[in-house]
């Protein structure tokens, strides 16, 4: 008996001394968090590391945990335990500001860093073809309209759903729903296309239920998905001429010597075509800051100031080697201005 | 095979009084057709087992070859990188501002005195790493009187050109679907020539810690990170895992209690291991406000996660301890503490270690319980401490993994490859510790 109540009272101990320190921990913090899509995370961490290396402010942490991950951290509370920054490959949504206010986060500074574009990248070995977005959303929803009503999906080839596409297997490598990009791949290129075939609107009038029907992808083995390693996605492609992979641009910018881009509607994608709204596959990504820590975690504006700077985000900057596609400059001063001097965001 | 044999006899033969073994047993019997069949029969279900069971060794060695070779053939690459040396003037005044990418330049340019355009230059600029300017700012740093002098250093060449030197990009494809510039090989190509731009081991890869830019990248930040939470999961499980096993199995009374708590710690065992994450999350950040992504929190999640792993093979290990031992120390008037301390214990430590060896293993090559507590993060700077923002060896392999740009891929594999280096010496360890303590009675 006495040695069980020995147990215990080292047990209450190691408690109590860990209770008594924790306040000590939770009181100061000299490196800058932030939590986030990891779509963003190449171009922060970037940032990061160059801003680290400036030598005046410890490195800051970034964390890939995905864009509604990071916000749900960022809108936990004010104070050092929680991250100063949140990554979002997406604008936060109306129910995340709700849910910051609830916890006292109620200003945040947004940045549009610039954009992303999807692509639907095959090997170098397939003949290049041109997509668009009605033809995408054909070859890969659940259910399409024939005669007037949705049936399951029909279009086994390429070549069923328009006759100029070549005659292979419908086979689509894509990220999970978990992935931001594929959140972006439903809207963009799902809901868009889905929108633009009018039998759907007179097959279901109901918009909520539209919506939902358009996003909803095929099960059937057509659309594959293939985990959130986008490098898994590039091998197999080379592996496989006839698939087609969905990922962000900085993959294809990296593997252009295996891979190529499908033209959507014509328009070859390019940081050309992104920038200037031409491509549809392409997504504005954001950085917020919370602005009751400006001041207190030491070098969150400056921080901001090198994500911002022209080195970083500009035509030339690093975040371009990157993969990242900059606003036009014009708007880039504008967002550089109001995010330096951290104006609110109003929703 | 000799017992079958004298079985089957046995079988045969009617009356044992009679049977008078293998040698001398009646030869009609022992040559009858039946016997002779069932002998063939079951030589031959032998051979078909040892068959099967050779063929099920070669198939595992073949995926531990084909593993292994595919890490080795895409990693051993990374354990090179590409140098550029350069003539490189410091003038004291930009040292003095700190400013080392204009000598640098300078340098470089006057190895290319046909090229004076500035997207000519650009091309020249791409070739050095981003980290040019800071090895040559420490280089100053340490020898101050190195300002005003003319020296020849060797900096790291950019990921790509690094890549290119290792053959990694086809010289045969056009330009645009080739992934680097046709004016980008060509100034390499001449570097190489006049041989400044040379190979040399990559001491980067494993003292810097994580960086953007493949070629600064290192895993030194991640090993600091891992000996960090080994040193405290192994200051926390290893005194409570042998504590507790020693307890259960010496003390302890049997009752229903024990067997419940016996249950328990075999299902903790089994428990995967992104609980002992959220449980991190909820205890330990949540309640305790420890700070995200430190070592400390990262050590008593995998302590949490070893102890069940300790407890059991500790206990497994003492109860292997004859009784007589115990029996013998009693009987010579030792008390239970003293039975325990000076002669149940030591001799049970050979199975111990290995035990707790094993575990740290399992501990070393995790990453899902460090997810929920923000140990898989971008940490350029190496920790110094249990509080320090830190990464681990198999989340810098994951992230790496992950990673765009193509010279993170045979880095992936280097990685892979010291991860497997410490797990074979930490296995290795276990296999020589019991070999030179174990005791068999």
């Amino acid at each position: 008996m006495t040695t069980r109540t020995h147990v215990f009272a080292a047990t209450a101990a190691l408690s109590v001394a860990l209770g008594l320190a924790a306040p000590a921990w939770a009181q100061s913090r000299d490196q800058i968090r932030v939590v986030g899509s990891s779509t963003v995370f190449p171009f922060t961490t970037a940032v990061a590391e160059s801003f680290g290396k400036s030598g005046r402010f410890k490195t800051p942490v970034v964390e890939s945990t995905g864009t509604g991950g990071g916000l749900k951290l960022f809108c936990a509370g004010v104070g050092p335990a929680h991250p100063d920054i949140a990554d979002a490959s997406r604008r936060i949504k109306k129910s995340e500001i709700d849910q910051c206010a609830a916890n006292g986060v109620t200003t945040m500074t947004e940045l549009k860093i610039g954009y992303d574009g999807i692509a639907l990248a095959s090997s170098r070995k397939a003949a290049p073809v041109s997509l668009s977005t009605v033809v995408l959303w054909k070859a890969l929803a659940k259910e399409v309209p024939v005669n007037g009503a949705l049936v399951a999906n029909p279009y086994r080839l390429w070549s069923d759903i328009d006759p100029a596409l070549p005659r292979a297997a419908i086979e689509v490598l894509g990220p999970p729903p978990t992935s931001g990009t594929r959140d972006t791949f439903n809207e963009l290129a799902m809901l868009e296309g889905c929108k633009k075939v009018a039998e759907v609107a007179r097959a279901v009038p109901d918009e909520t239920a539209r919506e939902r029907a358009c996003m909803t992808i095929r099960e059937d083995g057509a659309y594959v998905e293939a985990g959130e390693n986008d490098n898994l996605i590039v091998q197999k492609l080379s592996a496989n001429p006839n698939a087609f992979g969905v990922f962000g641009y900085s993959y294809l910018d990296q593997n252009r010597d295996t891979l190529q881009a499908a033209r959507m509607d014509g328009v070859e994608l390019t940081a050309e075509t992104v920038a200037a709204g031409k491509y549809e596959l392409a997504r504005p990504l954001y950085v917020y800051v919370k602005n009751a820590h400006a001041g207190v975690i030491p070098g969150i504006r400056e921080f901001i100031g090198e994500y911002t700077s022209e080195r970083a985000m500009g035509d030339d900057g690093y975040l371009v080697d990157k993969g990242l596609i900059p606003e036009p400059k014009a708007l880039r001063d504008v967002a550089r201005v109001e995010a330096v001097n951290l104006t609110p965001l109003q929703f | 095979m000799t017992d079958l044999v004298e079985r089957d006899v046995a079988a045969v033969t009617p009356s044992p009084a009679s049977s008078p073994g293998p040698s001398s047993a009646p030869k009609s019997r022992l040559r009858s057709e039946a016997f002779a069949r069932r002998l063939r029969a079951r030589h031959a279900a032998e051979r078909r087992f040892r068959l099967a069971g050779a063929a099920a060794v070669a198939l595992a060695a073949l995926m531990l070859v084909l593993l292994l070779g595919s890490i080795v053939a895409k990693g051993a690459s990374a354990f090179l990188e590409t140098r550029i040396r350069l003539e490189v003037t410091l003038d004291p005044a930009e040292v003095a501002e700190r400013n080392y990418a204009v000598p640098l330049r300078r340098a470089l340019y006057a190895q290319f005195p046909q090229v004076t355009d500035r997207a000519g230059r650009r091309v020249l600029n791409d070739l050095l790493s981003s980290g040019a300017p800071y090895e040559l700012e420490a280089m100053v740093a340490k020898n101050p009187a190195l300002a005003g002098t003319t020296q020849t250093v060797w900096v790291r060449a950019d990921d790509q050109i690094d890549q290119l030197v290792k053959g990694a990009y086809r010289r045969d494809l056009p330009e645009s679907g080739r992934g680097i510039s046709d004016a980008k090989v060509a100034a390499a190509d001449a570097l190489l020539a006049s041989g400044a731009l040379a190979q040399g081991f990559n001491t980067t890869l494993f003292t810097a810690g994580d960086s953007r830019e493949p070629e600064q990248a290192g895993i030194g930040g991640a090993i600091a990170g891992s000996l960090l939470t080994l040193l405290v999961t192994m200051a926390l499980s290893v005194p409570t895992g042998i504590a507790a096993a020693v307890y259960l199995e010496e003390f302890a009374p049997k009752n229903r209690w024990t067997d419940l708590i016996e249950v328990n710690i075999n299902n903790l065992a089994a428990v995967p291991s992104i609980i002992f994450g959220l449980l991190g999350l909820a205890v330990f950040l949540g309640f305790f406000g420890m700070p995200r992504s430190a070592p400390l929190v990262g050590g008593l999640v995998m302590a949490l996660m070893t102890l069940p792993v300790i407890i059991i093979a500790s206990r497994v290990a003492l109860k292997a301890v004859p009784p007589s031992i115990r029996e013998a120390a009693l009987g010579i008037g030792a008390s239970p503490l003293q039975t325990v301390l000076h002669h149940v214990l030591p001799l049970a430590l050979p199975g111990i270690l290995t035990g707790t060896i094993i575990g740290m293993a399992r501990a070393l090559g995790e990453t899902a319980p460090l997810l929920m507590i923000g140990m898989v993060a971008f940490v350029v700077d190496i920790p110094h401490g249990l509080t320090d923002s830190a990464t681990v060896l198999p989340v810098q392999i994951y992230m790496w993994a992950d990673s765009p740009e193509r010279a993170f891929t045979e880095r992936t594999s280097a990685a892979i490859l010291v991860l497997l280096g410490i797990l074979i010496l930490l296995n290795g360890a276990a296999v020589i510790l019991r070999k030179i303590f174990e005791r068999r009675w």
